[in-house]
C-alpha cells in the first residue's frame, strides 16, 4: 500500500512534446503545448468540441500536414527522434505512430485486403508472412475468432463495432509503436464501445495509446491520463483519478461536471 | 477564457435541482439532529417524560431522511455519475447521513436513560453535563455550518474541539464514581449518568468525523486516521 503517497515509478515518456502550436492560415489553433505521453499506457484528451485536442492528436504523427494551410511549430520527439524536421519521412514517421478514426473506414477490400494493406504498401510480398501478420493483427484487435471463416468477405459486410476493430488491427498491421485514437467508439452502440474499451486496455500492454474522446465516462475508464484542452490549450494534464476526483483547475472542474456556458 | 467563478451551475438544470435538493433534505435531517439532541438535554435538566417520549418520535423522522437522502445519492450516482466535487459531494452525504443517524439514535439512548431516571428522585443538581451538551451541540452546528459555507477552517475548529469533550466526560465519570462509592444506593443513577455522558461523548466523536468529511468534501484531501495508517500493510 502506498497509502501515503510513497513515490511512484513513473515510466519513461514515449513521446515528449515541446511549444507545440498548430496554425490553419496562420492562425494558431493549438498550442503551445508541451506535455510527455507515457508509454505502455492510454492517454484521453478531452475537452470541448473545437478545444483543439483532434488537432493536437494529428498532429502526434504528421497527420495535420494533409491538410492545406495548416502549419505545425514546436517539437515531437518520440523515443528521442524528432518526428519534425528537414529529411524526416512523415510516412515513416505515421508509420510507428497509427491512427484509428471516429468513423470506421475500411477500404472496400476483403476482410484480409483491408489488413493487409499496409503491409503490402510497406513492400512485404511474402503470402505467408502477410497471412501471419493479419492474423496476429487481427487476434490483437480481438477480431480474429469472429472473422477467421471470412477472411475474403467484403470487409463493409462486417458490423459497425467489428469495423472499428478491423480498422485497428489495420492499424496493428505495420506494428506502430504508438496508436492515436480519435474518438473510436462515438459510432458505436454501448456492447461494441465496451469491446473497444476492453481491447485500448489490452493493447495499452504493448502500445502506447492516445485517445481523443469527448465521452468522460470513456476516459475515466479507460485512461491512466487525461489532459484537459480548452480554447487551444492544455489546461490540466494528470493521472486520470486525480482529473476525475480532485482536479487542480476550476476550468477542469467545471468541465467535467458539467458547469460549462 | 473562462473565469473560476463565471458559472457554477449545471449546464443541466434538473441536476442541479437533484444536487439542490439533496443538500435540503441533508439541512433537515441535521435540524432534526439538533433538535433531538436539544430536547433529550431538556428533558433531563426538566425531568419532562413527555418531552423525551417526543424525541423518540423525531428519530423516526430522521431515519426516514436518512433513507431518502440515500436513495437520491443512489440516483444521482447511477444517472448523473458525478465527478471531481459532485462526486466527492455525493460520497459525503453518503456518510454524513450515517454519521447523523447515529447521533439522533444517541439522542434516542439519551431519552430512554432519562425516563429511567425520572422514576428516581434527583441524584444531583447538573453542572457539567449542560456545558458538556452545550460544546457537543455547538459542534454539531458548526459542523453543519460547515458543511453548508464548505468552509474547511470551521470544520477544523470542530475538530479541535472534540478534546474538550473528551476531558467532560472524563471530570463527569470521575464525578459520579464519588457518589458511586459514597452510597451504592445512587450506582443505578449514577450509571445512567455516566451513559448519557457516554452518549454525548460519540456525538462529539460523530461531529468531528462531519467535519473530516467536509474538509474532504472541500479539499479532496482525506485527514481521517492521520498517522494511525502505517501499519495497515
Amino acid at each position: 500500500m502506498s497509502a501515503n503517497g510513497a513515490a511512484k515509478v513513473e515510466p519513461a515518456p514515449k513521446l515528449i512534446v515541446r511549444d507545440l502550436a498548430v496554425f490553419y492560415d496562420g492562425k494558431k489553433a493549438v498550442g503551445p503545448v508541451s506535455l510527455d505521453i507515457v508509454g505502455q499506457h492510454v492517454t484521453a484528451l478531452i475537452g470541448p468540441s473545437g478545444c483543439g485536442k483532434s488537432t493536437f492528436l494529428r498532429s502526434l504523427n504528421r497527420m495535420n500536414e494533409l491538410i492545406a494551410g495548416c502549419r505545425v511549430e514546436g517539437t515531437v520527439r518520440l523515443d528521442g527522434d524528432p518526428i519534425y524536421g528537414p529529411g524526416i519521412d512523415p510516412v515513416a514517421v505515421r508509420r510507428r505512430i497509427g491512427m484509428v478514426f471516429q468513423r470506421s473506414n475500411p477500404f472496400p477490400k476483403s476482410i484480409q485486403e483491408n489488413v493487409a494493406y499496409g503491409l503490402r504498401i510497406g513492400g512485404v510480398k511474402d503470402a505467408h508472412e502477410i497471412a501471419g501478420r493479419v492474423e496476429l493483427a487481427l487476434t490483437q484487435a480481438a477480431l480474429w475468432e469472429e472473422v477467421r471463416d471470412r477472411l475474403n468477405d467484403s470487409a463493409l459486410g462486417l458490423s459497425g463495432g467489428q469495423q472499428q476493430r478491423l480498422c485497428i488491427a489495420r492499424a496493428l498491421a505495420v506494428e506502430p509503436e504508438v496508436l492515436l485514437m480519435d474518438e473510436p467508439a462515438s459510432a458505436l452502440d454501448p456492447i461494441a464501445t465496451a469491446h473497444i474499451e476492453e481491447l485500448i486496455n489490452e493493447l495499452s500492454a504493448n502500445y502506447t495509446v492516445v485517445i481523443v474522446t469527448h465521452n468522460m465516462q470513456q476516459a475515466a475508464r479507460v485512461a491512466d491520463y487525461t489532459a484537459f484542452f480548452y480554447l487551444g490549450e492544455l489546461v490540466e494534464f494528470d493521472r486520470t483519478d486525480v482529473i476525475f476526483t480532485k482536479p487542480s483547475n476550476s476550468r477542469t472542474e467545471d468541465y467535467i461536471t458539467g458547469r460549462f456556458g | 477564457m473562462i473565469r473560476a467563478n463565471t458559472s457554477r451551475e449545471h449546464t443541466n438544470r434538473e441536476y442541479e435541482q437533484e444536487l439542490r435538493r439533496l443538500r435540503e433534505q441533508l439541512l433537515l435531517m441535521g435540524a432534526k439532529v439538533e433538535e433531538i439532541i436539544h430536547g433529550s438535554i431538556r428533558a433531563l435538566i426538566d425531568r419532562d417524560s413527555t418531552l423525551a417520549e417526543q424525541m423518540i418520535g423525531v428519530d423516526r423522522k430522521i431515519n426516514q431522511l436518512e433513507i431518502a437522502i440515500d436513495e437520491l445519492c443512489m440516483q444521482v450516482l447511477a444517472r448523473r455519475q458525478p465527478v471531481a466535487s459532485d462526486l466527492r459531494f455525493l460520497t459525503t452525504a453518503l456518510k454524513l447521513v450515517t454519521d447523523l443517524e447515529r447521533i439522533g439514535d444517541l439522542g434516542v439512548n439519551i431519552c430512554e436513560r432519562v425516563l429511567e431516571l425520572n422514576g428516581e428522585p434527583p441524584l444531583k443538581p447538573y453542572i457539567d453535563l449542560p456545558n458538556m451538551t452545550r460544546e457537543v451541540q455547538e459542534m454539531l452546528h458548526e459542523a453543519l455550518d460547515a458543511f453548508v459555507a464548505a468552509d474547511v477552517e470551521r470544520a477544523q475548529r470542530v475538530i479541535a474541539r472534540d478534546k474538550n469533550v473528551d476531558a467532560y466526560y472524563t471530570q463527569i465519570f470521575r464525578e459520579l464514581l464519588t457518589y458511586m462509592m459514597e452510597d451504592p444506593r445512587n450506582i443505578f443513577r449514577a450509571t445512567r449518568l455516566q451513559s448519557i455522558a457516554k452518549y454525548l461523548e460519540r456525538i462529539g466523536d460523530h461531529a468531528t468525523n462531519l467535519g473530516e468529511l467536509v474538509i474532504f468534501m472541500v479539499k479532496g484531501k482525506d485527514i481521517r486516521h492521520a498517522g494511525k495508517l502505517s501499519d495497515a500493510g
